[in-house]
């Protein structure tokens, strides 16, 4: 299953937040978003997730998502969205009940996802009693349990420390190895960009529009800490990302 | 930093982290209690208290002792807490209903909040005779009037628990595609419930002034009645044994909370 964003726009009352985006997600690859902060990157994944109605253009969804899909579209968000009352178990079950799963077919699945994301000790804990890493892992894996067809992730690392964000960015790319997933990845952290987009979308500044579609060919799992041509494509996204904000400080200086 | 012509002193950083998380600890209230009490009983034994301001604390303990043993006790009781119970379910579980309405649905916002505004402050009791015309002079009038007064405070703190819960747990909800039952059933629900159990508190309190204050206004038993008969009287221990019930009564039902919040809320510590 692919998507279609189809002349995106958006407005908050007068304030026009972006501005005609267009742009192909295919199948089994992962598109990083980047752009500077305020350009609309969460409000462009929450129309493409169906959480917001975009003021002008359509996500068109092309041919079926897997039928063994149960949530064909499904975020994992920045802040982890646990709920605290529930154990880990809790909270991926509760994703699965409302689709009918219940009892051992849930078990089996939440034994699964747990494994792949090495929680299983920590199966009746409670969140607080969870590190950050490990309440992403939980949020990772509650998106896994409904296979989703593609992942919306909305600076999913970005609350953790950097150690903790290598970790799981490896995590994510040995997951995509094994089976590839489709993924939009917001971020704001251009080396995420390079180690795991497939293609990178650069936003201008407020009204977001595409300024740049950035692809790599490196396979995700060679991209290695230091690579030449990761450095350079780093690099020239930065170049990208500070013009838009000395623009952007240049009109706030104008106002 | 440090350089080498001068002395350099050394001391420990002070601790300054402490403080602001209160924790309760249950012997202290036994112990003020004991401590005002024993004050009483020996000011009003030696005499810098006269008799005429307050009873002595042992006198007011053999007044409860006759009133148990005579079987008046629960003469009295049996009533009140079946008015109390009765009352403040109906206004409570109404109350979390409607808040819950208001919560979710902007029609039922728009309808009932400026009606749930307008008869908070309404001091209740003012109503009683209303509904004595309403609903007769017996219990029902009671019930309904401490149903009232329990409604109108559940209702506030309901949906401004609702209001409270994280928006971001809901739209995860959302995202997952769970049915709008569910959203509300296990996310909304949970969510609100610490600020539904605190308001409880305040409700359940204000029953049992309601509670008292209709017992006073016409009834031939219940704890407001012996209160009332007590100061007519001007038989200071009786009116106190009956104050101390209420007391009492007060302190099992906050503690009874407290239980329900223990077993509900236990993920929040
Ligand atoms: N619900 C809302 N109502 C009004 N304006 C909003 C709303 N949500 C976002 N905005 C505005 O839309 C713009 C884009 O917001 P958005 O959160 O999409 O930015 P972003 O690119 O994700 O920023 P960041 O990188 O800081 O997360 C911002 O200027 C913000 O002020
Ligand atoms: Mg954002």
């Amino acid at each position: 299953m692919d998507l279609r964003l189809q002349g995106i726009g958006h407005q908050y009352g007068s304030m026009e937040i972006m501005q005609d985006i267009n742009l192909d997600i295919p199948a089994g690859k992962i598109v990083c978003i980047v752009g500077p902060s305020g350009c609309g990157k969460s409000t462009l994944l929450r129309i493409i997730g169906g959480l917001e109605k975009a003021t002008s253009g359509r996500v068109i969804q092309i041919g079926e998502p897997p039928s063994e899909s149960i949530n064909p579209l499904t975020y994992i968000f920045q802040d982890f969205a646990l709920l605290p009352w529930r154990t880990v178990e809790g909270n991926i079950s509760l994703v699965l009940e409302d689709h009918g799963i219940r009892g051992s077919k849930a078990n089996a699945i939440i034994t699964d996802v747990l494994a792949r994301t090495k929680l299983t000790d920590f199966r009746k804990a409670y969140p607080k009693q969870l590190s950050g890493g490990m309440k992403q892992r939980v949020a990772i894996s509650r998106a896994l349990a409904v296979k989703p067809a593609v992942m919306l992730m909305d600076e999913p690392l970005s609350a953790l420390d950097s150690q903790t964000r290598e970790l799981l960015m490896d995590d994510l790319i040995n997951l995509w190895t094994r089976e590839p997933f489709t993924a939009v990845y917001v971020t704001h952290n251009l080396n995420e960009a390079v180690r795991l987009g497939h293609s990178i979308v650069v936003l201008s500044r407020r009204p977001g529009k595409i300024r740049e579609v950035v692809d790599i060919a490196t396979p995700l799992a060679d991209r290695k800490l230091g690579d030449v041509e990761l450095e350079r494509q780093q690099e020239h996204l930065w170049n990208l990302m500070r013009e838009e904000a000395v623009e952007a400080d240049k009109e706030l200086i104008d106002v | 930093m440090s350089n080498s012509n001068h002395v350099t002193t050394e001391k420990t950083i002070d601790f300054r982290g402490g403080g602001f998380a209160p924790k309760s600890k249950k012997w202290l209230g036994f112990v003020v209690f004991f401590f005002i009490l024993a004050f009483i009983e020996i000011g009003t034994r030696v005499g810098f208290i006269s008799n005429l301001t307050l009873p002595r604390p042992s006198d007011v303990f053999t007044t409860f002792l006759e009133l148990w043993e005579s079987g008046l006790l629960w003469e009295h009781l049996i009533p009140s807490l079946t008015r109390l119970f009765v009352g403040a379910s109906i206004g409570s579980s109404l109350g979390i209903c409607v808040g819950i309405l208001i919560g979710l649905f902007s029609l039922a916002r728009g309808s009932l909040v400026p009606v749930i505004a307008a008869i908070f402050p309404i001091p209740k009791i003012a109503l009683l005779p209303l509904f004595v015309i309403w609903f007769g002079i017996d219990e029902t009038s009671k019930y309904a009037l401490i149903a009232f007064g329990t409604f109108t405070p559940t209702v506030v703190a309901t949906y401004g628990a609702v209001d409270n819960v994280d928006r971001s747990l809901i739209r995860m909800g959302q995202s997952f595609s769970l049915s709008w039952f569910s959203i509300v059933t296990k996310i909304v629900l949970p969510g609100a419930m610490p600020g539904i159990l605190s308001g409880l508190r305040i409700s359940l309190a204000i029953a049992i002034i309601l509670l008292v204050a209709a017992e006073m206004l016409g009834a031939e038993y219940g704890i407001g009645a012996y209160i009332l008969e007590a100061g007519s009287l001007y038989n200071l221990e009786r009116l106190f044994t009956g104050v101390a019930i209420l007391s009492i009564l007060g302190v099992s039902v906050s503690a009874t909370i407290g239980m329900v919040e223990n077993r509900l809320l236990d993920w929040r510590t």
